[in-house]
């Protein structure tokens, strides 16, 4: 690309972090320390800013880059990831979101403690909320890296590495400064700006075609190359079994996932009670489910004006379709227009980029100290040193981020993401369900059913042909792929739920009614809610 | 305290009238009517158990599940059903309908349809049927509870 795209997006850019950081300074000035108001925000954020929040939260780059390039690619298959996105916030809706706030205090591992034996289970499911939450980071930071690939043309890899560091150092800034009052913030206006980017760019689409939706699909069909096959199911993961499992089971992870995405969860404690939860939820409902109507009208946008070849040619993985396509609908590469919207999207992807890398490593800080930490030291730490910690666990992660962030570079992002839905999906879920729902559950179960999700997600992901034995795996010159398919869900979720009931079943601790009375009537009823 | 919808009562050994008050099997202030014992004050654990099966709470948690289960079993079959038709059955799904719209593209925007309606159906569904009966439990669980801490230091 040319100077002038890289110097528009970089001022946009930097005029977002400065925004950003100087709500970082402003909320943080009459900041008292205590772990309510690091993790929580004060618990007093309303419904809608906290729907605005949880959308941007959710909406990550994966969605807004990965998805429309999947689309952009493959046509129909990409749209399954915005399907199965939405879908799954009928789960969250249903089954956790009111609950999980009337339970909880600030993490997944309160739910799930209050009913069992509180260091076994702390300590598991903060290792499986750190692990789920590290893969959603990796994914954010290789969305990060191609963006930057594209604005200097492949042409640094420094650059390009820099620029990872950079997300990263900011990102503890804000968490480790701000906590979750300053995080929400951010996420509020990177949510706006991400909306309002969208709408415009899917006005300029449906207005290239006069509105005519028939067309843009037709055209679409027609510069992939594959004609009407690109408008049905079956291009990506169609062919053999092997990848129809793969499809069947990236569905499941994703409407499975995201009730157990740990920086999701902890959305729901920023609010004063279970009925601003739920309305938080519609209103991320509304949001989201426009949102990804509309990454569907970029994609076969990008399919039909960009052509998948060009998309192709600047990322193999898709990662740039939307950028790509913004630059052609403003005019073209030469043209101002071009040159602004080019600009504008990367400033957005960016921004919402470190909004959602914040928002993750604010939820992972407060596993490792509020769970991990809190029950691996045997004296209990005080708020204030448990707040200190976890500003130190809000460094150690995003160090590692960078670090894998940069290993992963040329994998697709919203694939990642699915990957680590997946997870969230195998170790968070079961045990979450279970210790809200099922009366006889006990310690065993529970710890059961988290290291019996993790444990097989995580290793088919190494085993699978993401990591080895293929071209286009993290370590293509070696071969210890033993299993099949890139996305463990299919295998690891069922894993995970019959994990927690075998423990169950075979623990000898006869399971406490009162404390399972009390979960039900405090989830159902709030009292009692902090 | 006491009403008559149900709900759980916090004066240990007061005369009940209310018709529900049989359905509470609590193990304290069981006084079937006249004179009821100076029973010990009941640890924090009881109050729970109590209000788990007081009328009004078993009303308000079958409200919920009789919502929600049928609710999640209709969108987890109907997703599911749209991924494995997608994988099994591309023939089906290619099938125009309108134009370039086919099967695939109804069904994937039809999820989306689905979502909205479920999601306003049940935010109307718990704001009508639930949050008013879940509200008053909450400040009479509270209320027992703060009476039981009272009772026992």
């Amino acid at each position: 690309m040319t100077e002038d795209h890289q110097a528009l997006a970089l001022l946009l850019f930097g005029v977002f972090v400065a925004i950003t950081l100087a709500i970082t300074t402003w909320v943080s000035r009459n900041r008292r320390g205590s772990a309510e108001e690091f993790y929580a925000g004060g618990r007093l954020f309303t419904p809608m800013e906290n729907g605005f929040a949880i959308a941007g939260d959710y909406m990550s780059a994966a969605s807004f880059l990965g998805v429309s390039g999947l689309i952009a690619l493959f046509g129909y298959d990409g749209m399954l990831y915005s399907v199965g996105f939405l879908v799954a916030w009928l789960v969250v809706l249903f089954l956790v979101a009111e609950l999980v706030r009337n339970c909880g205090r600030f993490t997944l591992a309160d739910v799930v403690a209050a009913r069992l034996r509180e260091r076994p289970v702390r300590i598991a499911t903060g290792t499986s909320s750190v692990t789920v939450s590290v893969l959603y980071l990796v994914a954010q930071m290789v969305g990060a890296g191609a963006l930057v690939a594209l604005l200097l043309g492949g042409r640094s890899e420094a650059a390009q590495a820099w620029t990872v560091i950079g997300v990263g150092a900011l990102m503890v800034i804000y968490v480790s400064l701000g906590g979750m009052r300053a995080t929400t913030w951010i996420q509020i206006v990177k949510s706006v700006l991400l909306l309002g980017g969208t709408v415009a760019l899917t006005a300029l689409v449906l207005l290239r075609f006069h509105g005519d939706f028939d067309r843009l699909l037709l055209t679409a069909a027609e510069r992939s190359g594959h004609g009407d096959a690109f408008l049905a199911p079956g291009l990506k993961y169609g062919g053999d079994w092997t990848a129809r499992f793969d499809f069947i089971s990236l569905g499941l992870a994703l409407v499975l996932g995201t009730a157990g995405l740990p920086h999701i969860l902890s959305r729901f404690f920023t609010v004063p009670t279970a009925r601003a939860a739920r309305r938080s939820v519609v209103w991320a409902i509304g949001l989201i489910g426009g949102f990804y109507l509309m990454t569907i009208v970029l994609g076969f946008g990008a399919a039909a004006i960009v052509g998948p070849e060009a998309v192709r040619g600047s990322n193999a993985a898709g990662n740039t379709a939307v950028p790509l396509l913004a630059l052609d609908l403003g005019g073209g590469a030469a043209s101002t227009g071009g040159t602004v919207l080019f600009a504008l999207v990367a400033a957005i992807a960016f921004a919402t980029i470190l909004a959602v890398v914040a928002g993750i490593t604010l939820a992972s800080s407060a596993s490792v100290a509020h769970d991990l930490y809190a029950s691996l030291r045997r004296r209990r730490a005080e708020p204030r040193s448990e707040v200190a910690v976890a500003r130190v666990a809000a460094v150690g992660i995003g160090v590692l981020a960078i670090a894998l962030g940069l290993l992963a570079r040329d994998l697709n992002v919203a694939f990642l993401v699915g990957l680590a839905f997946a997870v969230a999906a195998s170790a968070n879920l079961p045990v979450l369900l279970y210790s809200l729902f099922w009366r006889d559950f006990t310690t065993r179960g529970a710890v059961w059913a988290v290291y019996g999700g993790l444990v097989p997600a995580v290793v088919l992901v190494l085993l699978s042909p993401v990591v080895s034995g293929s071209p286009d795996s993290l370590f293509p010159g070696v071969d210890f792929q033993y299993f099949p398919l890139q996305n463990p869900g299919l295998v690891s979720i069922p894993l995970g739920f019959v994990a927690g009931w075998l423990g169950t079943l075979t623990s000898a601790e006869v399971p406490d009614e009162a404390k399972h009375a009390e979960t039900e009537v405090r989830s159902l009823t709030g009292a009692g809610a902090v | 305290m006491c009403s008559s919808d149900g709900r759980p009562c916090a004066a240990g050994g007061a005369r009940y009238d209310d018709p529900w008050y049989d359905a509470l099997a609590s193990g304290w202030g069981e006084s079937g009517g006249t004179d009821a014992p100076e029973a010990d004050p009941p640890v924090a654990g009881d109050v729970y158990l109590e209000v788990q099966r007081s009328a009004a709470f078993r009303e308000v948690r079958s409200r919920y599940r009789r919502f929600v289960v049928p609710a999640v079993a209709v969108f987890l079959s109907w997703y599911v059903a749209y991924v494995v038709a997608a994988t099994t059955a591309p023939g089906l799904m290619a099938r125009p309908v309108v134009g370039a719209v086919n099967v695939a593209m109804v069904a994937g925007l039809g999820q989306f349809l689905t979502t909205f309606l479920l999601t306003w159906a049940y935010a109307r569904h718990a704001r009508l049927r639930r949050d008013r009966s879940a509200l008053e439990l909450r400040w009479d669980t509270q209320e027992l509870t703060r009476v039981t801490r009272g009772g026992v230091s």
